[in-house]
């Protein structure tokens, strides 16, 4: 799960790492008021749930008065990465020096949670990882230290020189950890991290994703959830015990299992179509699963052909065939359907299907071929 | 022989009086594994399927002999089952619990490190060495006694792939599925090593998928210590970046990653990689001449 730039600095501010003066608006009027009160020149920033708002426009510096519902009117309703931009962040401008990258988040090689911190903040820290990896300084942490004040120095002392500097940035670097733990974070960013006029560090930017694993014990973060439409449609199939993500092409796909979905997938490209959708729907011959399935798949309207792909293991393929008969008996499916069942019990469940006139195939890749020419002639 | 399981292991099942413990108990039972002890907090006393039910990993140990334990509780108690596994001397764990929290796997790894207690999961279908011993949820009649080991981060996906070498006849020591969570136990080196080691094992398949840099990993590893013939394949060849396909492990993020880079990095040391799962066996066949 991501939260907007403005709510990470929340959380931050919380835990006394010092942001920028700012004030969420939704409308031109509330941004005017805003710069109004923080004073000349403000930063207008779009509010969406996507990387890359700088480069879409979505970040601009008011200087005038003028400028201010100027600029706020023309990124509120902005697209970007497909968000509509919905509300603003009007921040207070802060003159400052040098800028800095440091973000908190899983390494699977360690094991732990790894800090990474560069002096080549204030750019896309992707770019930096590519071009120049060794200007990214990473440090692991110990989970039953936790981030102790050494390593917390270690980390400032590999970004400044300066003593107080030195020392302001152990301190937020540990109050950056103890967000990401107590928060169960995937990730916490500040970039840039920068060093004002007056010589205090001071958080410009902010990002943070969480686990949606440990979203269960984090009621204040879940609160803070905005799903989009697609989202909502990937959650409703969630509590259905669905996997669903649109694509965007017009094979239908059904499969079980998350491996076997996505190979599924990659064998439709292989020989040249293109999916409508990742579905898995676990391990179940369910009748109203794959009802709810069904009914998914066909909600997207350019789907000219359903795909099942089922491997029985522990769930019999014949008890799967009973299940999709009973589901086609109920709902009206307009599109042409291909089924591949393999594993336990197939061959029963293949003579059930049969009686049933739908057409079966042997292999995955019969399958796809088949659908690929099926939804060729609708 | 095979890896990790075998005739010796003495298994315990952890929620064993659960929906998915009795049930998998049951299987595994009837598979032929030396299901020795159950636990389930409370229930201490009762038996599912024969197996005696104690309340705590110590004294289903004790009463036992118990070595390697499967764990089937919910996502958020799973940290502690692996705790209580570990701290009892099991050698070996399996977590099948999905949904659990990154934080909590953190933060229980350096105690296993610390009692040398490996671990396969969370979220993860188990293992297999057939006609020896099942330890997980893989569907037994599938597999087939032989010489191919097996490695995966996806379940129904392993099960397409041996019921391939199974139909062309190709037997494995052992199957082993990894799971797809960011933070995980055994992952692909040290099973790599294990395969390695294990004079039955003459092939090895590795089933990567799209996310992380463990495959790139693997496939370094397998041009310093590997001399077994390997073959791979990889998953979500035509996922779009960011999405996640199920797996938490599975994203692919800003260019690092993508399936693309993960079959260069198997070709490059020579690891033959298939475009699509029916290739494997002919890959098989061919590197096991």
């Amino acid at each position: 799960m991501k939260i907007h730039e403005y709510q990470a600095k929340e959380i931050f501010s919380r835990y006394r790492i010092p942001v920028t003066n700012e004030v969420v608006c939704y409308t031109v009027e509330e941004a005017v008021t805003a710069a109004e009160k923080l004073g000349l020149p403000v930063v207008v920033k779009a509010q969406v749930l996507a990387g890359g708002r700088g480069k879409a426009g979505g970040v601009k510096l008011a200087r005038t008065k003028e400028e201010v519902p100027e600029f706020a009117g023309k990124i509120l309703g902005m697209d970007i990465k497909g968000y509509t931009v919905e509300k603003i962040l009007i921040a207070q401008g802060v003159k400052f020096s040098s800028e800095f990258y440091v973000g908190l988040t899983i390494d699977r090689n360690s094991k732990s949670v790894i800090f990474m911190a560069s002096s080549e903040g204030g750019v896309e820290i992707e770019e930096v990882a590519k071009e120049n990896p060794d200007a990214i300084h990473k440090f692991i942490i110990d989970p039953d230290l936790g981030l102790t004040p050494f390593l917390a120095r270690k980390i400032a002392f590999a970004l400044f020189t300066d003593f107080s500097l030195v020392k302001q940035g152990a301190d937020l670097f540990q109050k950056l950890y103890k967000i990401f733990m107590d928060t169960d974070s995937s990730l916490v960013e500040i970039n840039p991290l920068v060093i004002t006029s007056e010589g205090q560090l001071l958080a410009l930017d902010g990002k943070m994703n969480f686990d949606d694993n440990a979203l269960f014990r984090q009621p204040e973060i879940e609160a803070l959830n905005e799903p989009t439409e697609d989202e909502l449609k990937e959650l409703d199939a969630k509590e259905k015990g669905l996997t669903y993500i649109r694509l965007d092409g017009s094979i239908g796909c059904m499969v079980n299992g998350a491996g076997l979905a996505m190979a599924t997938l990659d064998l439709i490209k292989y020989f040249g179509g293109e999916p409508a959708n990742f579905l898995d729907i676990g391990g179940s011959s369910n009748p109203q699963k794959v009802i709810d399935a069904m009914n998914l798949i066909l909600s997207d309207k350019n789907v000219k052909v359903v795909m099942i792909n089922i491997f029985g293991g522990i769930t019999r393929c014949d008890d799967v065939a009973r299940g999709l008969i009973i589901a086609l008996e109920k709902i009206k499916v307009e599109v042409p359907i291909v089924v591949r069942l393999s594993g336990t019990n197939s061959k029963e469940g293949l003579e059930i299907l049969k009686q049933a006139n739908l057409p079966i195939v042997e292999t995955m890749s019969q399958a796809a071929q088949r659908a690929i020419e099926l939804c060729a002639k609708n | 022989m095979s890896i990790l399981v075998n005739q010796n292991t003495k298994l315990l099942v952890q929620g064993i009086t659960g929906r998915d413990g009795s049930f998998h108990a049951g299987k595994m039972k009837a598979y032929g594994t030396n299901v020795v002890a159950g636990v389930s907090p409370g229930k201490g006393g009762q038996t599912v399927d024969g197996i005696p039910v104690f309340n705590t990993v110590e004294a289903a140990v004790l009463a036992t002999g118990a070595n390697t334990s499967i764990i089937f509780v919910p996502a958020h108690l799973a940290a502690d089952a692996i705790l209580e596994a570990s701290e009892a001397g099991i050698e070996l764990v399996i977590a099948i619990s999905e949904g659990v929290p990154t934080l909590d796997m953190v933060k229980v790894m350096p105690y296993l490190v610390k009692k040398g207690t490996k671990l396969i999961g969370p979220n993860c279908p188990g293992l297999i060495s057939p006609d020896a011993a099942l330890v997980g949820i893989l569907p037994g009649n599938i597999f087939l006694k032989g010489n191919v080991g097996l490695m995966s981060r996806s379940g129904t996906l392993t099960y397409e792939m041996v019921y391939q070498l199974t139909s062309n006849n190709i037997g494995q020591s052992t199957c082993v599925g990894i799971g797809g969570d960011p933070v995980a136990g055994l992952y692909y080196l040290e099973l790599l090593q294990m395969f390695q080691d294990d004079p039955e094992t003459e092939a090895i398949v590795l089933i990567g998928e799209i996310g992380g840099d463990a495959e790139e990993r693997a496939a370094q590893f397998i041009q310093d210590h590997v001399t077994k013939p390997v073959v791979a394949f990889i998953a979500g060849q035509s996922a779009p970046p960011g999405k996640r396909m199920g797996h938490a492990g599975a994203i692919i993020s800003s260019g690092s990653g993508t399936a693309e880079e993960k079959i260069k990095a198997f070709e490059r040391v020579g690891v033959k990689v298939a475009r699509i799962p029916s290739e494997i066996p002919d890959l098989l066949k061919e590197v096991m001449k």
